[in-house]
């Protein structure tokens, strides 16, 4: 990426800024030129306090007080104006950039939850958090300078129309620094651009790695790996570290030039000046006026250096943000209703596969060819070896992915025809792995629907979880999630039994939802289905025979295909592969082990 | 419990203070810097010296202007500005280096800390606010010592030598300038009191907005399985609008206090040309000094107002100091007796609970007076029903946790006289949830064993019977495992985890639920392999299926945080107490075939 490019794009992202916010935007510019403009006029005061106050006073050793008067006058009235300005530049600047990054912030979660599941397996947590939070904050960072920028070159107009009224020659020599100052803006922009590219994405890169060893913190632990750990961030950290110092002898060099080279600009002024004075040329006054002109807009003239040192890092995140809003590949959404009613029904759902295939990769089918039904009000087991593509079916069966070869049909339609959100009206999943939202309990199991306490409470119930959630000192208001009272996996799972019961369905997807709940609590949580469940049709992915016991069918899935269907104790007799694998417990022999067969 | 450390009641100073000391690096060489910046600060005032010299001497010198003089001071100027401006060059360089130095210390650092902390206080804090105090605070503070620091030296330099040169010029103009400025410096505390408080408001919702932004990346299925989409975005906008409102609400103290300076800046312009021309009146100054005071009020002034946005925008970057300080400053409470500590000896080892008591912070006993003995060797099973607390041994033992009263001994040595690094070695829980990092399924098992060739992973899962399952996989070691392992099922990551433990090789294997989510088949399976495994160590296993139980040498019953029972499962059963309730429970459960 040249300089030139960068900056040419970086403008590109301000102007998108601008558009958006034009009234903030004129405000803070508006601020900013007040700002400029009095800095100006406060030279002008002080030339002219020189000409028609100090030099004569000190002639004529006599002052009239009205004269003292206006120069105080003038001085505080120029001063809390530009106080005035600097509000209004600052402020606006603040409230212009905040208000971008809440824009693109709402807009790229809008996308996440817009985008695809398979879209979401694509992309690590670390990255999408650093795209809605670093990215956007970065994208934007050319906005505080933004207002000053614009406001110095108004100010700069100003003080050189200033300078060339006061004294055309001398202005002409002070402007010689004007061409020497862009010149080495230029030349540090081409030299610091591809160091701070590279900061940029080393940050991310430490933040994926933080997330990701945080999010492991437990396995780190155990096997005490955190000296390994904390090599794989250092690297990282320390390459980071680098990049920045080599950015920072970069600016060490240039910033103290861009210092330095008005005031040799002012120098020149004073040669030049005195030579003209003597000539009589010019007069002492507009020396002193061209000179301090010099000297204000030789430290706002860095902020347009500012503005421009921000761009590589804003043109990195804006793009980087870019590539997650154009993301495509929105799910699909049809028009259609469930014939059947929505939850609460009393009739359960009708669920038909046919010949349902998916694959993750082209060379790894999950599912090969899957069908079966379930009749409204049954209950289906679905029964597999580890891997067998289980957890894969329910994935599809809730649509987070749709399958790429055949049908899924609810109450005869099909899934991809549904009408958004008319799919979770009707069914409700209780996933393996349990999510808890950052919200109260009440929240987690109603999830923002009009559910009064009883009937969340009656879910707690027949989930098994009404007891702890008791004990709680909070109750239903206790707030649960990763900063909240910390709940063991058997409790998640049940909060997360809760909030499906709770929308009372019409199809129920357990996936291997109480793997991490005891026996007993299980059967008792069964029992209560059993005795609740009414017209719900039930979909349950288990190994323990109790939960298949409950099943009207069994649909074994191997190699991605149903292997065998049909009620569980037909399975048991005519399928020898069936049988192993729910028998396991029973048939497993205790194998004798020798004495030092140690591994 | 104890939750990370806000760092919110450390002071400004303090927070500086407290940071130098994690970060040494920050103090090498600064008396240097310091002397360097001091020379960059009286190359800011050659210029009005210059001014005042040109004008008083050089333009309005007795006899007409002096040509040769003004060329003479204009050249003495420009080496100086050659020679303060290398000084501010090499000054940033050392700055860059010493505080970038410091700050990848601190967040290095930082990072090891919360892998230090406790479990506990692990899973009580938001994984966002983890990561953001070892990236973009840590950001925070080192823009802040780069160009905040570095200026504020530099301002605080020039105030210093430009009032000396005021005083030098005229004392009276000095104290002119001084008291125009008194009411900004004497309302800075309070400014900064309520920026600080303003922006500690900022990092809180931060760390909320960021939450909330996590919910639609990492709860994305059940987001959409629910159909929640409009909640979680509502949720999210609220959070990202107090953020807003939270930051604007900074900024206008920031963009007020900051505007003060100017208005100052009016007042001491004025009153320096009043009271100039009345004491030229007396004879006590001449116009030229008036007029170079003028100058020197702008050199007053810019590092004022520079100072003073430097104090506001450091509000920022200390609460973000803070903030890491506070992790660093969490007591990583499972002290690591480090090198004084004891080193076990190799081969199995005994596990003695010493009446140990156990409760979550504010909660209630969840183990009461366990005492207990587990000879080497053993392969010991603990039961009993959810809650009983038959998962806070694994804990206990694996030192995630310290008793609250009481002694966990292992070969005799109180666990917590035992160094990490021994512990680690001679201990490994396998969890129920297996992590996995997104990358080959071979860096994954290396976890065990970090030097463990190919031929080794290959091995380990031989042994343990998982051959088959090997082969089943694509691309076989080299498979890509996926964020958080999750391109494999939860069953083939406890698979994972237990080969980590083959090739970790420890003397006391504890498994907490370990194979809960393989089939039944596959369990047994792997349930021979790990009785081989276990031959040879100690072992102790918390199960739900009583099947392990019925394997294991012995058996210990838990309920309500007590030891009711313990034998042999054959013994057990024929005793009327808890254990054979839970098995006649467990038998149901197989339900019909049995």
């Amino acid at each position: 990426m040249s300089e030139g490019a960068t900056t040419r794009e970086g403008f590109a992202v301000l102007w998108v800024a601008i558009k958006r916010e034009k009234g903030i935007f004129a405000l803070s510019t508006l601020g900013s030129v007040l700002f400029g403009a009095l800095t100006v006029a406060d030279a002008w005061v002080l030339g002219w306090a020189t000409d028609h106050v100090v030099l004569p006073a000190f002639r004529n050793g006599e002052v009239g007080s009205g004269l003292l008067l206006t120069v105080v006058a003038l001085f505080v009235g120029v001063a809390i104006l530009r106080a005035v300005g600097i509000v209004a530049r600052r402020l606006g600047a603040g409230i212009m950039q905040y208000r971008m990054q809440a824009h693109y912030r709402r807009d790229v979660t809008r996308q996440y939850l817009r985008l695809p599941m398979e879209w979401h397996q694509r992309h690590p947590t670390g990255q999408l958090l650093s795209n809605a939070n670093s990215d956007v904050e970065a994208a934007w960072g050319p906005i505080a300078p933004l207002p000053m920028a614009v406001g110095t070159v108004a100010m700069m107009v100003i003080a050189v129309a200033q300078m060339l009224v006061a004294d055309l020659v001398l202005a002409l020599v002070g402007l010689l620094v004007f061409p020497a100052v862009i010149a080495a803006n230029v030349l540090y922009q081409r030299l610091a651009s591809p160091l701070m590219t590279r900061a940029q994405q080393l940050r991310a890169e430490v933040s994926e790695i933080a997330h990701e060893s945080f999010d492991g913190a437990m396995v780190v632990k155990t096997l005490g790996r955190e000296a390994e750990e904390t090599r794989r961030f250092a690297t990282k950290a320390n390459e980071l570290r680098d990049v920045n110092i080599r950015a920072g002898r970069i600016r060490a060099a240039f910033d103290p030039a861009l210092a330095a080279l008005p005031n040799l600009g002012v120098l020149l002024v004073l040669i030049v000046g005195v030579a003209r004075v003597l000539d009589g040329r010019s007069v002492a006054g507009d020396v002193v006026t061209v000179a301090y002109l010099l000297t204000i807009v030789s430290f706002p003239i860095r902020s347009i250096g500012w503005l421009l040192g921000e761009f590589p890092r804003s043109v990195v995140g804006f793009r980087r943000v870019s590539q997650v809003l154009d993301a495509t590949g929105e799910m699909t959404y049809g028009d259609q209703q469930v014939a059947g009613g929505p939850a609460g029904a009393a009739v359960g759902a009708r669920l038909e596969l046919r010949h349902v295939g998916y694959s993750y990769e082209p060379d790894q089918t999950v599912l090969g060819d899957v069908s079966f039904t379930v009749e409204p009000g049954r209950t289906v087991a679905v029964v597999g070896a580890t891997a067998a593509g289980k957890s894969t079916l329910t994935t599809l069966l809730t649509r987070l992915v749709d399958p790429d070869r055949g049908r899924i049909l609810l109450d005869g339609i099909d899934l991809r025809d549904l009408a958004h959100g008319e799919l979770a009206e009707v069914m409700a999943i209780v996933p393996q792995a349990a999510f808890l939202f950052d919200d109260t309990v009440r929240g987690n199991v109603t999830l923002g629907a009009a559910v009064d306490d009883a009937e969340v409470w009656e879910a707690l119930r027949v989930a098994q979880a009404d007891g702890f959630v008791a004990a709680l000192a909070e109750g239903l208001d206790t707030r649960l999630g990763e900063r909240g009272t910390s709940l063991s996996g058997g409790q998640r799972q049940r909060i997360c039994l809760a909030r499906a019961l709770v929308r009372r369905p019409r199809l129920l997807i357990l996936d291997d939802a109480t793997s991490a709940v005891d026996p007993e609590v299980e059967a008792r949580i069964l029992s209560a289905l059993r005795g609740r469940a009414g017209g719900a049709s039930l979909v349950v992915v288990a190994y323990r025979k109790a939960t298949i016991g409950l099943a009207d069918e069994v649909v074994y899935l191997a190699d991605g295909r149903v292997a065998d269907r049909g009620p569980h104790r037909d399975l048991l007799a005519r399928n020898p592969a069936y049988s192993r694998l729910v028998n396991a417990y029973e048939q497993a022999p205790h194998e004798p082990v020798e004495a030092g067969d140690v591994t | 419990m104890t939750t990370v450390d806000t760092g919110e009641e450390i002071g400004a100073i303090d927070t500086i203070r407290r940071g130098m000391a994690h970060s040494p690096e920050l103090k090498e060489g600064i008396r240097f810097t310091l002397f360097l910046a001091v020379i960059a600060s009286v190359g800011q005032v050659v210029v009005p010296i210059a001014v005042q010299q040109t004008l008083d001497r050089g333009l309005h010198a007795d006899g007409g202007p002096d040509v040769p003089f003004t060329m003479v001071m204009a050249i003495l100027a420009a080496l100086a500005i050659a020679v303060t401006s290398y000084a501010s060059f090499l000054m940033t360089t050392r700055l860059f280096t010493s505080s970038e130095r410091g700050l990848a210390t601190l967040r290095i650092k930082a990072f090891r800390h919360v892998h230090d902390l406790p479990l506990l206080t692990q899973n009580t804090e938001r994984r966002g606010a983890l990561v953001s105090r070892v990236t973009s605070d840590v950001d925070q503070v080192s823009q802040f010592l780069v160009f905040g620091g570095l200026l504020f030296i530099v301002s605080i330099g020039q105030i210093l030598v430009a009032t000396v040169v005021m005083v030098v010029y005229s004392w009276q103009l000095a104290l002119v300038v001084w008291v125009a400025f008194a009411p900004l410096f004497l309302s800075l505390r309070y400014f900064q009191r309520k920026l600080s408080a303003a922006y500690g408001t900022v990092r809180r919702q931060v760390g909320l907005m960021l939450s909330a932004i996590s919910e639609p990346v990492v709860g994305a299925a059940v987001v959409r399985s629910y159909a929640v989409e409009d909640r979680t975005q509502a949720r999210i906008d609220a959070a990202i609008d107090e953020y807003k409102a939270a930051s604007t609400r900074a900024q206008g103290f920031t963009a007020f206090s900051f505007s003060l300076g100017g208005v100052s800046a009016g007042l001491a312009n004025a009153g320096v040309i009043v009271v100039g021309v009345l004491l030229g009146f007396a004879g006590d100054v001449t116009s030229g000094e008036v007029l170079a005071f003028a100058f020197l009020v702008t050199l007053f002034v810019g590092p004022v107002q520079m100072g003073t946005q430097i104090l506001t925008d450091a509000q920022n970057a200390i609460a973000g100091w803070r903030r890491v300080i506070g992790i660093l400053e969490t007591p990583a409470d499972l002290v690591d007796p480090g090198e004084r500590g004891r080193v076990l000896p190799r081969g199995p080892v005994d596990v003695r609970f010493e009446h140990v008591d156990f409760a979550y912070p504010g909660g209630p006993l969840v183990l009461r007076d366990v005492d207990l003995e587990i000879a080497a060797g053993t392969r010991m099973a603990i039961v009993g029903e959810t809650g009983s607390g038959k998962s806070t041994f694994a804990k206990l033992l694996s030192r995630l946790m310290d008793p609250t009263s009481g002694t966990v001994r292992l070969d005799g040595v109180d666990l917590r006289e035992v160094s990490q690094a021994s512990l680690r070695q001679s201990v490994v829980l396998v969890p129920q949830e297996g992590f996995l990092f997104d990358d080959t399924l071979a860096a994954n098992l290396r976890y065990g064993q970090l030097e463990a060739t190919d031929e080794l992973l290959v091995f380990a899962i031989d042994v343990l019977g998982l051959t088959e399952w090997l082969e089943t996989l694509p691309r076989g070691l080299q498979t890509q495992v996926g964020q958080r392992g999750e391109s494999l099922s939860a069953g083939e990551r406890q698979l994972v985890a237990l080969v980590r433990a083959q090739l970790a090789d420890p003397d006391l294997l504890v498994l907490d639920e370990a194979t809960s989510s393989v089939d039944p088949a596959l369990e047994m399976r792997i349930g021979q392999a790990l009785e081989r495994l276990m031959r040879g160590r100690t072992s102790v296993t918390i199960a739900h299926r009583l099947s392990t139980a019925e394997s294991a040498d012995e058996v210990v019953v838990v309920d309500r945080g007590r030891v009711v029972q313990r034998g042999a499962h054959a013994d057990l059963l024929r005793q009327d107490g808890v254990y054979a309730g839970l098995h006649a429970s467990w038998v149901a459960q197989q339900g019909p075939g049995r």
